[in-house]
């Protein structure tokens, strides 16, 4: 057996006969998130409704343990793959147990009645996605955090070996995004099951998913692991960023530096400047930073917003090069900003620094 | 949690059980009730002397076994399929408001009934039972198939109802068109029918629709698994092993079957698919087929038999169609849905 659970191979999909992606080539195996990125209208639902068979492929096929997905009846891939759609459930008068109660239709009898240990099942469904509480609340009058997770319940409930999710975390807040990833990764994890989901938050992307597919274009340029794709030239690439920046650290973004010759000079160190930093982006005044240790967080932040940072070595003593850079930028500046960093031991000569502003009559 | 949990089951199952008991005692009641009225009085004990032994006076045996029995089963089983079909197509276009005869396929089928009938008693003696059906079938799939249609280049449902009601005016003004023309004896008769009626079933009649409606309501029934997965939408259904496809095909096909064997012995009858699956999920609370199913029959056999005897009995001796008493229950209930719907979401 291929050790892939989950692979397409020469996959094409499209509506209406038009080819949008081809030579689609996903391979995921048991207890592995594959997460697609990209940006809207880029083909992420078009090919996931392609390996759910909700469309029609253009070219190619999509293979569950080798079995043929376009060659199977939609019975059988009901006990293989359940699916988290961006649809709403229809349907008057639901509660939220129905809606999970659902998830053992492939398994109930020809009237669809649900046996004792259907029920069970329901039951630790709701359990594992800590909705207990809700099953006897009305589906349509739930708050969309619970709904999705109700949603996944019923995915949960068809006992599938993949799951397909589609936005999933779309309109919830944070704490309930990081609840229903985490319920997905300890999924993936313990119970095995291939997980293959579409996402807009790229930096939760990175830190859930063992497998990252970067969708964009007529072809699939990037698949790979989250370090080989999150490069911030592919993430640039992909989002077509062209001001603003992306964290690869943090997987967090940065709103543009502000442009223009800068009047400012941040002291900074340890943590201390990204406030600093933040606030001047947002009163559009370009501004210098230094000196900083290139393994410093304020680094991280000053390089995507400051004009241009002056850096040291981690853990080496402020050399020279640095020192005199940074007099050089203080001295075209009218005001000097200190955030008091730690100036101590390696990093003594802050104080200097802070000391030759103070003497030009420009600390604030 | 989950002691809550069997109480609420428990709850819905006393909620069921009390809905079916009280549809059969209305059942019963109107049964009798429809039987013991007319514009001739036939006493209680000799009704069922006549309906048990057969025996009695020969003008009473004669009312009673051909001239109501025949109609009031008719009223029953052709009520409880228009409920039926009423609730198949409310599941196929996901919308509470569509039914046989608000988006035309009754009006289909009468038009094909009237055509058939007045181009083949050209040809033969008298037109069958059969024949009359697969015309009615014939022409409830045509008008689906103008429905669906325009269902495709509509997307919002009450434009979607507007067309079928368009359908049904073309329709109806066609066969008007037709009756009116036709100048045969035989033909003339047709009007009564085409208004909605109940009046002047046979036995031979009651024998094929009772089997036709027995066979759609046990086929639907064993339906209610794909159909309680395709009411949470199409995608959904597919994903839990619903071959879509297939099924909306044989949705259009028994609604249209049953719609279409409805107004092939009744004429087309206003609003008792909309009404009664509607109402009968508000007594339930519940919109799951299994037992949705089973109640909207009995509920349209009573919604049905209570209109008829309402149509027979209010300006007795005159006879109203029976299309006047439904739309005068009915319509209120989509009226108040369509208000409560729109209040929702828009």
């Amino acid at each position: 057996m291929n050790e892939y659970y989950f692979r397409t191979s020469d996959l094409a999909v499209g509506y209406n006969g038009q080819t949008l992606i081809r030579d689609i080539e996903i391979k995921v195996k048991r207890g592995e998130i594959l997460t697609l990125i990209g940006p809207n209208g880029s083909g992420k639902s078009t090919i996931l409704k392609s390996i759910t068979k909700h469309l029609a492929v253009i070219n190619g096929d999509s293979f569950i343990a080798d079995a043929s997905v376009g060659a199977m009846t939609y019975k059988q891939l009901s006990r293989q793959l359940a699916v988290v759609l961006t649809e709403r459930i229809k349907g008057e008068l639901l509660t939220c147990y129905d809606v999970v109660a659902a998830g053992r239709y492939p398994y109930t009898n020809a009237l669809g009645l649900l046996s004792e240990e259907d029920k069970k099942k329901v039951h630790s469904a709701l359990e594992r996605v800590h909705a207990s509480e809700l099953a006897e609340k009305d589906f349509a009058a739930i708050s969309d955090g619970q709904r999705q997770r109700i949603l996944l319940a019923r995915a949960i409930c068809q006992e599938p070996e993949i799951i397909v999710l589609d936005e999933p975390t779309s309109y919830l807040d944070i704490r309930h995004k990081l609840e229903l990833l985490s319920i997905l990764r300890s999924m993936a994890k313990e119970n095995g099951i291939a997980v293959i989901l579409s996402l807009h938050e790229i930096d939760l992307a990175q830190k859930i998913s063992d497998k990252i597919m970067c969708v964009k274009g007529e072809v699939i340029e990037h698949f790979g692991t989250p370090d080989e794709i999150f490069k911030e030239d592919i993430i640039r690439e992909l989002y077509d960023l062209q001001s603003g920046s992306f964290n690869i650290a943090f997987g967090s973004v940065e709103l543009p530096a502000p442009s223009g010759t800068p009047d400012i000079f941040v002291i900074a160190g340890g943590g201390t400047g990204i406030d600093t930093f933040r606030r001047l982006q947002k009163e559009n005044r370009p501004f210098y930073a230094g000196i900083l240790y290139k393994n410093d967080i304020d680094s991280q932040v000053a390089r995507a917003l400051a004009a241009e940072v002056v850096e040291e070595e981690p853990f080496m003593p402020i050399g020279d090069a640095a020192f005199d850079r940074a007099m050089k930028l203080m001295e075209k500046c009218s005001r000097v900003i200190c955030t008091n960093p730690p100036a101590g031991g390696c990093a003594g000569r802050l104080s200097e620094l802070t000391q030759a502003a103070r003497a030009a009559g420009k600390l604030e | 949690m989950g002691k809550k949990n069997t109480e609420n089951k428990t709850a819905g199952a006393a909620r069921y059980s009390a809905v079916f008991i009280g549809l059969f005692a209305a059942l019963f009641a109107l049964l009798i009730w429809n039987i013991n009225t007319g514009s001739v009085d036939i006493s209680i004990p000799d009704i069922a002397k006549i309906i048990f032994t057969g025996k009695g006076d020969e003008t009473q045996v004669g009312i009673v076994w051909q001239l109501r029995m025949p109609r009031i089963i008719a009223a029953a089983v052709l009520g409880g399929g228009l409920a039926l079909s009423g609730f198949l197509m409310q599941t196929f276009f996901g919308n509470p408001i569509a039914g046989p005869f608000v988006l035309g396929i009754s009006s289909g089928s009468k038009l094909f009934v009237a055509l058939t009938m007045i181009v083949a008693l050209r040809f033969v003696p008298f037109v069958s039972s059969w024949m009359m059906i697969a015309a009615a079938f014939v022409g409830a799939l045509i008008a689906m198939g103008f429905v669906l249609l325009a269902a495709r280049s509509i997307k919002q449902m009450s434009m979607l109802l507007v067309a079928g009601i368009m359908i049904s005016y073309i329709c109806s003004a066609i066969t008007e068109f037709l009756i009116t023309f036709a100048q045969d004896a035989d033909i003339v008769n047709l009007h009564t029918w085409a208004q909605g009626s109940f009046s002047g079933i046979k036995w031979a009649d009651v024998k094929i629709f009772s089997a036709v409606i027995a066979a759609c309501l046990a086929a639907v029934f064993l339906m209610s698994k794909p159909i309680s997965a395709y009411q949470m939408g199409e995608s959904y259904a597919q994903s839990m092993g619903v071959n879509v496809k297939c099924f909306r095909v044989l949705l259009i096909l028994m609604s249209s079957l049953i719609a279409g064997c409805v107004t092939a012995f009744a004429g087309p009858i206003s609003f008792v698919g909309i009404a009664v699956p509607h109402l009968i999920k508000l007594l339930l609370r519940t919109a799951k087929p299994i037992v949705v199913i089973p109640a909207s029959f009995l509920g349209g056999a009573v919604f049905c038999l209570l209109c008829d005897y309402i149509a027979r009995v209010a300006f007795s001796p005159v006879e109203l169609s029976i299309s006047t008493v439904t739309a005068l229950f009915g319509a209120p209930v989509v009226i108040v849905m369509l208000i409560r719907r729109h209040g929702m979401r828009v």
